[in-house]
């Protein structure tokens, strides 16, 4: 229904069916000082596709521009709650992630380098489950729920400071059964659509599907502010937006095949840059 | 045990109800993919056809091929062919074919199938992202799909 409504209105601005285009040759540098590598060659251990490109230069010029300045991308606002939440002391340890990791430039790699494996609990940990590990055995402090606002505003700041580092996940060591795992999520298709994430942001990546203008299914920019919802998303519940649209029954958020899903889908970025927070429609 | 026997039971009777109709898992294709008879065993309506053809909930068949005849309904996307001057290319039989499930024409395509039931990976109830709960509804049914044929036969150049 609401995309109905919507597609009514877009069809009045727009009087034809033409699709609004995006400048797939933009290059995005933020605040202009920042070089975000937006498009470069795909990882060795992707034999389908020769170039991988940012979500961002899918987007319309206007959603293209709010990411290239700090002022202009609302996505900020959570970056700045973030930095509130990083000194204020929780949990029965009386900490803050301040009095461990003093500023949070001193994470500036971790976005880049997630999920990652662990050894001392012996697993792979999304950025998510890592900044709930501190909370709860280093803080005595709760857990942050999983795609929820304090957990995105924390993982906006990390991703903030770290914009412009290359993504470098691991895939392999210990993370390999799981990355494995991962790869075959990807190109399982599911639902009465019977389609899997390869059909649309592999096979059909540049194409319009009906309006929506099919990127690579990248996660190099999140947690991502998006116009849609106005508030920034998560990984796992973008994931899990798209296998309900093949009328599937998803996976839950934090769950272990979304766990390997996200490792293996942002191994699939090596090379672009950390660009979260990101903007999208 | 015996209350799934027991659903089973109704759900044939459901569908049997509808005289001549040909069930999603007996649909007979040949070997390049055609379907000869109506599924419905009656003509399709090219009008109702127009409209499944276009909607959201239905065919949405413009949300991957454009159709000219179609320019009102915003916005025709572009993973499959134009479907302009179809009826000259293609014939009842293979259309049906196409549309009802497509694969069996093209192997591994990313065109849904609009008449199957069985045979999913982690089938759902519709957009929800729960899991289906009881035997599944083809995406458009036996009529829908002679309607979505007819129309499709008045696409020529
Ligand atoms: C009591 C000290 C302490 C506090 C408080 C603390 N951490 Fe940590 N943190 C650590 C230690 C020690 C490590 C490295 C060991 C490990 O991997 O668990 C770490 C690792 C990390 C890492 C992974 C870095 C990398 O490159 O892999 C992130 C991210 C992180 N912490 C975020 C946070 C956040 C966010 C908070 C506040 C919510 C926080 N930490 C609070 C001690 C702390
Ligand atoms: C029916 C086609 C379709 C399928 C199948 C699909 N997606 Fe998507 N996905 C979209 C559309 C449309 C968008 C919004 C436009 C875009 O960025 O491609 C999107 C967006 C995304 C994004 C956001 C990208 C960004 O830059 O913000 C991610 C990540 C993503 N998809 C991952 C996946 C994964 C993982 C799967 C498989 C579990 C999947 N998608 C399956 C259609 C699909
Ligand atoms: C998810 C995208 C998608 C949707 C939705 C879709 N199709 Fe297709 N369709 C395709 C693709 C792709 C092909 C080309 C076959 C191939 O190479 O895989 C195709 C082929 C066809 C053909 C054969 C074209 C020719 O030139 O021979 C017809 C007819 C057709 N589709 C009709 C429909 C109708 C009618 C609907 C709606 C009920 C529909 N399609 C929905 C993707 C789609």
């Amino acid at each position: 229904m609401k995309t109905f409504v919507q597609g009514g209105v877009m069809a009045l601005a727009l009087t034809t069916g033409m699709q609004v285009g995006a400048d797939e040759a933009a290059n995005l540098v933020i605040n202009g000082e920042t070089e975000i590598t937006v498009r470069t060659e795909a990882p060795e251990h992707l034999d389908n596709l020769s170039k991988i490109y940012s979500g961002w230069i899918f987007r319309s010029d206007e959603t293209q521009a709010l990411q290239m300045d700090d002022f202009d991308n609302p996505g900020m606002i959570f970056v700045d709650q973030g930095r509130d939440a990083w000194a204020v002391a929780e949990g029965s340890e009386g900490k803050a992630c301040a009095d461990c990791h003093n500023e949070p430039e001193s994470l500036a790699d971790a976005r880049a380098t997630y999920p990652k494996w662990n050894d001392e609990a012996e697993e792979v940990r999304t950025l998510a489950m890592q900044i709930n590990g501190c909370r709860t055995e280093q803080m005595g402090a709760e857990a942050w729920k999983y795609d929820g606002s304090d957990m995105l505003n924390m993982e906006a700041l990390l991703s903030s400071v770290g914009r412009g580092t290359p993504i470098n996940v691991a895939i392999d060591g210990p993370a390999q059964s799981m990355w494995e795992q991962g790869r075959d999520l990807y190109y399982t298709r599911t639902g009465q659509l019977d389609l899997s994430c390869a059909n649309c942001h592999e096979d059909n990546y540049g194409n319009y599907i009906r309006a929506d203008h099919l990127s690579q299914g990248q996660i190099n920019g999140f947690p991502v502010y998006r116009l849609k919802n106005a508030k920034l998303n998560g990984a796992h519940s973008r994931f899990k937006g798209c296998v309900r649209d093949t009328r599937a029954e998803t996976y839950g958020v934090g769950s272990e095949e979304f766990i390997a899903l996200e490792l293996y889908v942002a191994s699939r970025g090596n090379g672009l840059s950390v660009e979260g927070p990101s903007v999208r429609n | 045990m015996k209350r799934t026997m027991l659903t089973g039971a109704i759900c044939i009777l459901a569908t049997m109800t509808i005289a001549g109709e040909v069930a999603p898992d007996d649909v007979v294709f040949s070997e390049y993919g055609e379907v000869e008879k109506s599924l419905s065993g009656l003509e399709g309506d090219p009008t109702t056809g127009k409209e499944i053809m276009v909607a959201r909930g239905k065919g949405n068949c413009i949300a991957c091929h454009q159709v000219t005849a179609l320019e009102e309904f915003p916005f025709h996307g572009e993973v499959g062919p134009t479907l302009d001057g179809i009826a000259e290319r293609r014939n009842a039989a293979e259309l049906r074919g196409i549309v009802a499930n497509a694969k069996m024409t093209y192997d591994g395509t990313i065109m849904p199938a609009f008449y199957k039931v069985s045979g999913f990976t982690r089938p759902g109830d519709a957009f929800t992202g729960n899991a289906a709960d009881g035997p599944l509804s083809p995406l458009l049914t036996a009529q829908e799909i002679e309607d979505v044929v007819a129309y499709l036969q008045t696409l020529s150049e």
